[in-house]
């Protein structure tokens, strides 16, 4: 073998040290044998700063809240389980009263309490869930989209906790068979794992909208707020838009015209 | 070296003093050495007798790949044989967590980071290519727990 | 030393083998769990967390209030607690490890748990709590082991255990601490955003595991020659009684900062409790037991002629540790969760099997705790004491 003793424990010792850091004894061994190679982001990939949405509720009824739904639900494998204990859901529909407590008021006509919003992870600016997480298996992109790595989460719920707006599922057990049709392009998830929406990061990557957005006919709006030029931006610059529970911080990117 | 294995040890001592006799329980601590010693060495009493298992032959002969003009896979065979899992590693921390989604081959051709959509589309036969080997080195990844394995027949 | 935990009585192996089934019991549902996944807990996507991290959370307080007993000995020189400090110190090695036990079994991916050192995160509650946990267990095996052995051998402890005895005096609070800053930091939870979690949490703490240590050392008291001495039983009595005075303070601060201030969202989880919301009842009963045994306890131990007469004292220390338990064990954390960030309600119960497996680790723990006093009272078995019942003196 062409490795002495001596350097043998060198790189043992080495990866003993540098392995905590992620670096795995292989790529010592190995060097440049990636480095050669490189990875790059797709040349259709759509690139922001600070991914945000705008859901339009005057241009949203409820069939196309449903086709979102669908969309999003259908696409990444998101299982339909009925028990509401174990349920999983990305994008759904909650009525104004629920999704804005403390909004509403009891002179509030039951339309207006009852109308249905869709609500999805807030993709907030200073997320709490993050903050929380022990394992850096949620954590915030560059691009602001808060991330799951479903690879490394422990399943300790800690975010679920955490996170104010209740975007959070759980896999309280395997949700293969709860998906009625796989599309093979996209995993399923493990049981053990917390998910949510990820602002359709992978289609993103291909330069598609996310999929919620090319449902909606043109209510929900999806751009780079760092973008002044963005059509989010420039909606959010001329007309009255609201967060959830803005008051408490997490400073959510997605803004709703009620 | 104690007084009590010193006279053990040695002939022309005149006080030899027997093994067994000093063992307290003796018969006990006999005991729970054979039992120890029979759960430890039951992984080879299982395989005792039979043939080893013949040497795992994974198939890279899927209809995608015969297909192709030059049947190679996007780095040198040696190198996928035995970095294959280091490679799937970074893959997909490049790609989750960094958001880069294309990968550039020493040889300089591109293709998407993807396991189900680029591994697997040439790879088609995930029980004759990748379980043969996974099953004879008896590791079990945990890839297909969430990633959708390629239909196959049988 | 260990091997004093071999010889002993009828009574003492039926123990072992009573607390070996149940933990037997607790391990086969675990496999259940593993197998299937959390669905075949209570809990669910609004109640994410239930009974596990519940005893979790209880647990890291009776390991922390060892400090009640370590601290008045070592720093105060208070000799009465002589023959229980080590008594403490092992109740707080048995807990940590129903800690870590109680996070092993709450989480979705138990074999990835490592991923929390592979990538350590300091900015996570969470982190710092493994942290400390372990650092705590470790320090009190050290204390509590090397001090009974120079005990056994006859001769005072070497000088060198000082500084970690003391350290682990200042370690004890900090875990605590830590793992009120789990609740206490987190947007949208009113009932547990407060800043008074952290020193409610230590007074519960201290008035539960002084009440846990009365119960113990009054079975050793009947059971084994070894007697923790009635003043230093009284004395522990004391400090039950004050910080249990203190916790319920505390919550009744709660209590008017949310219903005077009359703000929604700090009342709800208190409503939910205490008379339920929209008909949602489960914990109702709950927490009015906690409230009934809280006014049994407090009159006995506040009377001295009550708290002076052991079976008074017995059912007093019970019935605190119970109230304390049904508080911070269940109604806490579900409480927390309810109403959910929708403010709609879904409930929780445990369910059998999350109900087994609890009690399997409960059992590990009380089997470590069984087998650590076994040691420790064989140990003290031995020594005679002098005629004041303060410095042991070999027979």
């Amino acid at each position: 073998m062409g490795i002495s003793r001596r350097e043998f424990l060198k790189i043992a010792g080495a990866s003993a040290i540098v392995g905590l850091g992620g670096i795995s004894a292989i790529e010592i061994l190995h060097p440049g044998q990636f480095e050669a190679s490189q990875v790059s982001r797709g040349p259709k990939a759509l690139v922001g700063k600070r991914w945000a949405m705008v859901i339009d509720m005057k241009k949203l009824d409820k069939q196309t809240m449903q086709k979102c739904i669908d969309a999003c639900h259908r696409i990444h494998n998101v299982p339909d389980i009925e028990k509401p204990k174990e349920e999983i859901k990305w994008i759904w529909k909650e009525t104004f009263e629920h999704a804005f407590p403390g909004q509403e008021h009891e002179y509030m006509g039951e339309d207006i309490k009852h109308l249905p919003l869709l609500v999805l992870c807030n993709q907030c600016d200073n997320p709490a869930c993050v903050r929380v997480c022990p394992t850096k298996a949620t954590y915030k992109r560059e691009d602001g989209i808060v991330m799951m790595d479903m690879h490394r989460c422990i399943g300790c719920r800690f975010c679920m906790a955490a996170c104010p707006f209740g975007a959070r599922s759980f896999n309280w057990r395997d949700p293969r068979p709860f998906i009625k049709e796989e599309n093979k392009e996209y995993p399923t998830r493990m049981k053990g794992v917390v998910e949510k929406c990820t602002f359709c990061y992978e289609r993103l990557a291909v330069g598609l909208q996310p999929a919620c957005v090319e449902e909606s006919k043109g209510a929900i709006i999806f751009g780079d707020l760092e973008d002044p030029d963005s059509e989010v931006s420039k909606i959010l610059h001329s007309k009255y838009t609201i967060r959830r529970k803005s008051e408490l911080g997490t400073r959510p990117s997605v803004y709703y015209i009620v | 070296m104690h007084e009590e294995w010193k006279t053990l040890f040695d002939p022309s001592s005149p006080k030899q003093v027997p093994l067994v006799r000093k063992f307290f329980d003796g018969w006990k601590v006999t005991i729970g050495l054979i039992v120890f010693l029979g759960i430890s060495i039951l992984p080879f009493l299982f395989d005792l007798g039979k043939a080893a298992p013949p040497p795992p032959e994974p198939k890279i002969d899927t209809p995608e790949i015969q297909k192709m003009v030059e049947k190679k896979c996007i780095e040198p065979k040696s190198f996928m044989k035995t970095e294959h899992m280091v490679m799937l590693d970074d893959w997909r921390d490049w790609y989750v967590r960094e958001g880069r989604s294309i990968y550039t081959a020493t040889d300089g051709k591109q293709y998407n980071i993807s396991l189900s959509n680029t591994c697997m589309k040439c790879h088609s036969n995930k029980k004759k290519f990748c379980d043969e080997c996974h099953n004879y080195a008896a590791v079990t990844p945990y890839c297909w727990d969430c990633h959708i394995e390629p239909k196959e027949e049988g | 030393m260990l091997e004093t935990a071999l010889k002993g009585s009828r009574t003492y192996w039926s123990w072992v083998i009573f607390l070996l089934a149940v933990i037997g019991v607790g391990f086969i549902s675990y496999i259940y769990q593993f197998r299937v996944g959390l669905g075949i807990t209570g809990m669910s996507r609004d109640v994410s967390w239930g009974l596990y991290i519940g005893q979790f959370t209880f647990l890291v307080g009776v390991a922390a209030s060892a400090v009640t007993i370590v601290l008045p000995y070592y720093l105060h020189n208070y000799k009465k607690y002589g023959r229980i400090a080590v008594l403490g110190e092992f109740v707080a090695v048995a807990s940590v490890t129903m800690c870590m036990l109680f996070i092993f079994v709450d989480l979705g991916q138990p074999l990835r748990v490592l991923n929390v050192l592979l990538h350590p995160t300091p900015r996570s509650v969470m982190f710092f709590d493994m942290v400390v946990l372990s650092g705590y267990l470790l320090l009190n095996i050290l204390c509590g082991w090397y001090v009974l052995g120079a005990e056994r051998k006859g001769v005072p402890p070497a000088a060198w255990i000082k500084p970690f005895i003391i350290l682990a005096i200042c370690w004890a609070p900090s875990i605590h601490i830590v793992t009120a800053f789990l609740y206490q930091g987190l947007p949208g939870r009113h009932y547990w955003l407060t800043a008074i979690m952290a020193a409610k949490f230590l007074s519960s703490a201290f008035a539960a595991g002084p009440s846990l240590l009365i119960v113990i050392s009054l079975i050793l008291r009947r059971f084994t020659r070894f007697d923790p001495g009635w003043e230093a039983i009284q004395t522990m009595a004391k400090t039950s009684l004050y910080f249990l005075i203190v916790t319920l303070a505390f919550y009744g601060f709660e209590l008017f900062t949310a219903f005077y201030s009359n703000i929604p969202g700090h009342m709800h989880s208190f409503k939910y409790l205490f008379t339920g919301i929209h008909g949602y009842t489960k914990l109702v009963p709950v927490m009015w037991i906690c409230t009934a045994l809280a006014a049994v306890a407090l009159p006995i131990l506040i009377i001295p002629q009550a708290r002076r007469n052991e079976t008074a004292l017995g059912f007093a220390a019970v019935a605190t540790f119970l109230c304390l338990w049904l508080e911070k064990g269940i109604s806490l954390v579900v409480g927390g969760f309810i109403p959910n960030p929708f403010e709609r309600v879904f409930e929780y119960w445990p369910t059998i099997p999350e109900t087994l497996i609890t009690l399997g680790v409960w059992g590990i723990g009380f089997f470590i705790l069984t087998i650590l006093y076994k040691v420790a009272v064989s140990v003290k078995e031995e020594a005679i004491f002098d005629k004041y019942g303060e410095r042991q003196v070999r027979v």
